[in-house]
């Protein structure tokens, strides 16, 4: 049943029953490998698989998860805009979009080097799993490339509506079956990982809810990188640190420090539980639970984060503005006589600001209202609620494995049609998703600067690539600047290695 | 490891050479090596010379050691109780000393402990499993031997220590003073030193995780209390990294056959530890033991004893294993070869005088060492079994009942059998059911002891009426009978009489 499958049908989440039909499609391999590519087949939406060693749900970005269920009502409130949701499934889905993508726009060439560290193929980049999903849903793991043409040749005949990218294996993941014993089959290098994503703010924001948002709540995933970049830089000292838009409702960090990539599992559940403050169950309750004096990471990041909670917190979102919502704000305010007069007083005046209601809080409290916090443990648990309503809320999950797969930067986001483009952080507050250019978008935009320059001589018209003239531009110029800088400290550091392994005994062991 | 050198007091033969890199490195100058403290990260090999059977006892006694940190953990006990058991078993087994008490065992002390750790280390590195173990309670004995180190002795050991951390500089603390007490939980209250050191995060990670550092590009400043903690991790890190080798060196080891058996025994002495049996297992000399006074002493027996004895009296037999097992227990608790056979030839009242003559004399005297050749008449016979060797023997089939009923009885009928001796406590069989599930047989064992003698116990730890050493694990079911006895003989025997004494060395 399910070949070809239409645009139109695409809802109905056609699943691929019988593995011969994918593999005519699938690049020429080794005799070796047919037989395990096709066990890698899964079916990306079904939580029964059984081929993958593990959990799968568990290795994917849940971005993507309800791409298709997506009827999600957004507030009828004028200030929102449309969220960058498209209409069912378009253009940039069919395969002939998405090779034209590949093969005009794509840019294979620095996504290779980032990947691998280097000018020429090394493990990094070969033994690297790349996990793809096909226009028919099926999703491909283990996939891996000798060099970065043969990936880019698999992209043209495949035509993945997306891919993402895994770590580096002890070998060829293409041949681990072929290995007697299966434990040497073994993650041993990624980056650094972060997800943020806009779902986990459904408690908290007003605007929109699931797969939508607005420039209103955006702003939450810019303060979430603005603290997790800090920490990341100033607290661990990691510097190669690529942001990217997931091309919907959040926001990927990828860690490429040598440092950052080498981190077994222990180490990347270190680093998460330091980011991480609010854990799902602890929503909503009284208090976080932090120790005071602060921590001086949480007290760097409240400062980052106080005038984002004036702004866009008290002001945008006005999350306690209806009597619902401010009781809300009461749970979290551990003294009854407290509570029991600010819920008078706002009874009485019914349509109070939750910046009104905020500044409330200490006059109704000054009046005398107390009766177990002091004042110092008011402010106590007025800062954790500020941390409540702006500190990051990470999927941390995403974070601690060395084996959990990302969707790579730069490929299409199947639900918007929009690219995954890097985010350059030290213009973070200028980022508009809504700006984001979309496949169909780019693929017009390069017929739009050909009829214009039609004029133009064949050799003056060669120099100039495809996504050079379209909006993609800045973003792969800013991938690029990324990678060199990358490239050039790994270079010094494989040096002083090399350097400072020559007079090492080669007996040690 | 490596030992080979011409040290003439060893027989080459019997000469143990630890070191898997031996025959890699042929021309190494191996020395007695010279240990500075008290504790010891065990980095290197020990090099120097040790004959086998040093080889072995030293291992057994640290062995000792281990499982008696072990069944702590399994009753778990906390830290402070721990603390407490585990100091006459350390005291007895593996004993070390300050530098500053200036003790003349100091440095044969230090060498047991360095040559002890190697020995278990190499007969532990086999599998996944005995590795984990070991590198669990051998970081835990180190623990708990470094929080007894003497406070400038453990200064000069930890700084002594191949570890990469920086103090943090009058200027630098003045700097971040107040991050650096808001980071780390500083409190003046508590008497924390206003000191700081500083390592690379990765080398704190759980620290970090519980946001207990001050981070600075990559830097964990980190309070000075928790240096011991940093220590214990970065042991028991080394630890696996070096069983792991160990592991991959262990099939050449093999080669060395004399040293293959004692290592494959006291791997195995890692189900139950091993004790042997000691002629002072016996009460002969407090109580006279005949076979008319059997019936009253089995209160005293352990189960997989009393089993034996409520099956020979019901059925008027035993069969052949059971009845080496009890006849090897009965010579164990004193009762001579003729009350032995006394007592057989009464128990089998069916069978007619000639029967027992001709099918089963011969074996109770030969467990006796009264028959047989030289050898076993050398030896007095075989020893009683241990519970290392019931734990580890074949499994009964249908008909006999040897062996340790905590291992051969199902769950529930080894509930029925107990209730059935008197043991109804229902926190103690929930307890014993517990254990028996993870194969824990000999804690369950001594899970019952401790409850049924409860009270005497309790007794003679108040008045301090026996050293605390004769109250640890018991691992032998001479042990158990002989402690109970006495236990509950208190005051009618004489203080001096005391020698539950379970050995360290084999009596083989
Ligand atoms: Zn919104």
């Amino acid at each position: 049943m399910p070949h070809a499958v239409s645009p139109e049908s695409s809802q109905e989440l056609p699943a691929l029953n019988s593995e011969a039909e994918v593999l005519p499609d699938a690049p020429p391999t080794t005799s070796l490998d047919t037989d395990a590519q096709s066990s890698d087949v899964e079916e990306p939406e079904s939580k029964q698989t059984n081929a993958a060693p593990a959990k799968l749900d568990e290795l994917f970005d849940d971005d993507d998860d309800d791409e298709f269920s997506s009827s999600v009502q957004t507030r009828a409130d004028d200030s929102s805009q449309p969220a960058p949701q498209a209409a069912p499934k378009a253009q940039y889905s069919e395969p002939e979009t998405l090779r034209q993508f590949y093969q005009r726009l794509f840019p294979f060439r620095p996504l290779f080097q980032w990947l691998n560290h280097a000018a020429s193929p090394q493990p990094d980049f070969q033994n690297r799993e790349f996990a793809f999903v096909l226009p028919n849903d099926a999703y491909i793991r283990y996939q891996s490339f000798a060099s970065a043409d043969l990936f880019r040749k698999q992209c043209l005949q495949m035509t993945p509506t997306r891919f993402e990218i895994g770590p580096q294996y002890s070998m060829n993941p293409r041949e681990r079956k072929t290995m007697r014993s299966a434990s040497s089959f073994r993650p041993v290098m990624k980056e650094l990982v972060f997800d943020i994503d806009m779902t986990d703010y459904d408690p908290i924001r007003t605007c929109c809810s699931g797969a939508s948002i607005c420039h209103k709540c955006w702003r939450f995933i810019v303060m979430a990188v603005k603290v997790v970049d800090g920490a990341l830089r100033e607290d661990f000292g990691f510097q190669h640190i690529l942001w990217v838009y997931s091309g919907r409702r959040g926001a990927h960090a990828w860690i490429s420090d040598k440092r950052a990539r080498e981190m077994d599992d222990a180490k990347r559940k270190s680093i998460a539980g330091y980011l991480e403050l609010l854990r799902g169950s602890e929503h909503g309750k009284k208090g976080l639970g932090i120790r005071r004096p602060l921590h001086p990471h949480i007290d760097r990041s409240l400062k980052i984060l106080n005038p984002h909670f004036q702004t866009d917190v008290l002001a945008d979102q006005d999350p306690w503005q209806s009597s619902e919502q401010a009781e809300k704000l009461l749970n979290l305010l551990p003294d009854k006589t407290l509570t029991a007069a600010l819920q008078k007083k706002w009874d009485s005046a019914p349509n109070r600001s939750s910046n009104q209601k905020w500044a409330d809080i200490d006059t109704v409290a000054e009046a005398g209202n107390l009766s177990t916090l002091t004042t110092k443990q008011l402010v106590d648990a007025k800062q954790d609620i500020r941390l409540e309503y702006t500190y990051p809320r990470l999927d941390a999950e995403v974070s601690k494995k060395l084996n959990h797969l990302l969707k790579s930067p730069f490929v299409i986001h199947p639900g918007t049609g929009r690219v995954c483009v890097p985010i350059d952080v030290r213009r973070l507050d200028d980022f508009d998703p809504f700006e984001v250019p979309t496949v169909t978008q780019l693929l017009q935009e390069i017929d739009d600067w050909d009829a214009k320059n039609a004029s133009m001589s064949e050799e003056e018209r060669a120099k100039v690539l495809d996504w050079q003239k379209t909006g993609l531009k800045p973003y792969v110029e800013y991938f690029r600047g990324h990678v060199a800088t990358l490239l050039k400290e790994e270079g010094r550091g494989k040096r002083e290695r090399e350097e400072a392994g020559a007079g090492g005994d080669p007996m040690e062991f | 490891m490596l030992a080979v050198t011409t040290n003439p007091r060893i027989d080459p033969k019997k000469r143990a050479v630890l070191d898997p890199r031996k025959r890699q490195f042929a021309k190494a100058q191996w020395v007695e090596q010279e240990y500075a403290h008290r504790m010891n990260f065990y980095t290197t090999p020990p090099t120097g010379d040790i004959s086998l059977e040093q080889f072995e006892e030293w291992g057994i006694a640290r062995l000792k050691v281990l499982a008696e940190l072990e069944a702590c953990q399994f009753r778990n006990k906390p830290p402070a109780e721990t603390e407490e058991y585990m100091r006459p078993v350390l005291e007895k087994h593996m004993r070390l000393s300050s530098t500053r008490s200036r003790s003349s065992e100091t440095a044969m002390e230090r060498k047991k402990d360095h040559y002890s750790h190697w020995s278990l280390r190499l007969a532990f590195s086999g599998t996944a499993d005995l590795r984990q173990r070991f590198a669990r309670l051998e970081t835990q004995l180190f623990k708990l031997r470094l929080q007894h180190d003497d406070l400038a002795e453990r200064r000069a050991f930890i700084d002594s220590l191949p570890m990469s951390w920086e103090t943090v500089t009058a200027e630098e603390k003045n700097l971040w003073l107040d991050e650096l007490k808001a980071a780390t939980g500083f409190s003046s209250m508590r008497g924390d030193e206003e000191s700081w050191f500083k390592v690379d995060w990765e080398m704190v990670p759980e620290l970090v995780e519980r946001r207990q550092v001050l981070l600075k590009r990559g830097k964990a400043y980190v309070h000075v209390r928790e240096q011991q903690t940093m220590v214990v991790n970065e042991f028991s890190r080394r630890l696996e990294a070096g069983l792991e080798l160990a592991a991959r060196f262990l099939p050449r080891m093999d080669e060395d056959n004399r040293l293959a058996p004692i290592l494959h025994h006291l791997s195995q002495s890692f189900v139950a530890p091993d004790a042997g049996y000691s002629e002072s297992s016996s009460i002969g000399d407090m109580a006279s033991i005949n076979a008319s006074s059997i019936d009253a002493l089995s209160q005293h027996f352990p189960l997989c004893m009393l089993n034996l004895h409520r099956e020979l009296r019901k059925d008027s037999h035993l069969k052949h294993y059971g009845r080496l097992q009890y006849t090897l227990f009965l010579k164990g608790i004193g009762l001579s070869l003729q009350e032995c056979i006394v007592f057989w030839r009464k128990s089998f009242k069916l069978l007619t005088d000639e029967k027992f003559k001709s099918e089963y004399l011969y074996n109770i005297r030969h467990s006796y060492g009264d028959v047989g050749g030289d050898a076993n008449k050398r030896g007095r016979g075989y020893t009683p079994y241990s519970c290392q060797k019931l734990l580890t023997e074949a499994l009964p089939s249908g008909g006999q009942s040897h062996g340790c009923p905590y291992r051969t009885y199902s769950p529930d009928n080894l509930v029925a059998l107990l209730q059935n001796v008197g043991i109804n406590d229902r926190e103690l069989l929930r307890g014993v059911r517990e254990d028996v599930g993870k194969q824990r047989y000999h804690i369950a064992c001594n899970r019952v002891f401790e409850t049924t003698h409860k009270n005497e116990i309790k007794k003679v730890k108040d008045q301090s009426l026996w050293p605390a050493s004769e109250l640890d694990t018991i691992l032998h079911p001479n042990t158990y009978f002989k402690r109970g006895f006495l236990l509950k003989n208190l005051g009618k025997v004489q203080s001096g009489d005391i020698g539950v004494d379970v050995p360290t060395q084999m009596s083989e």
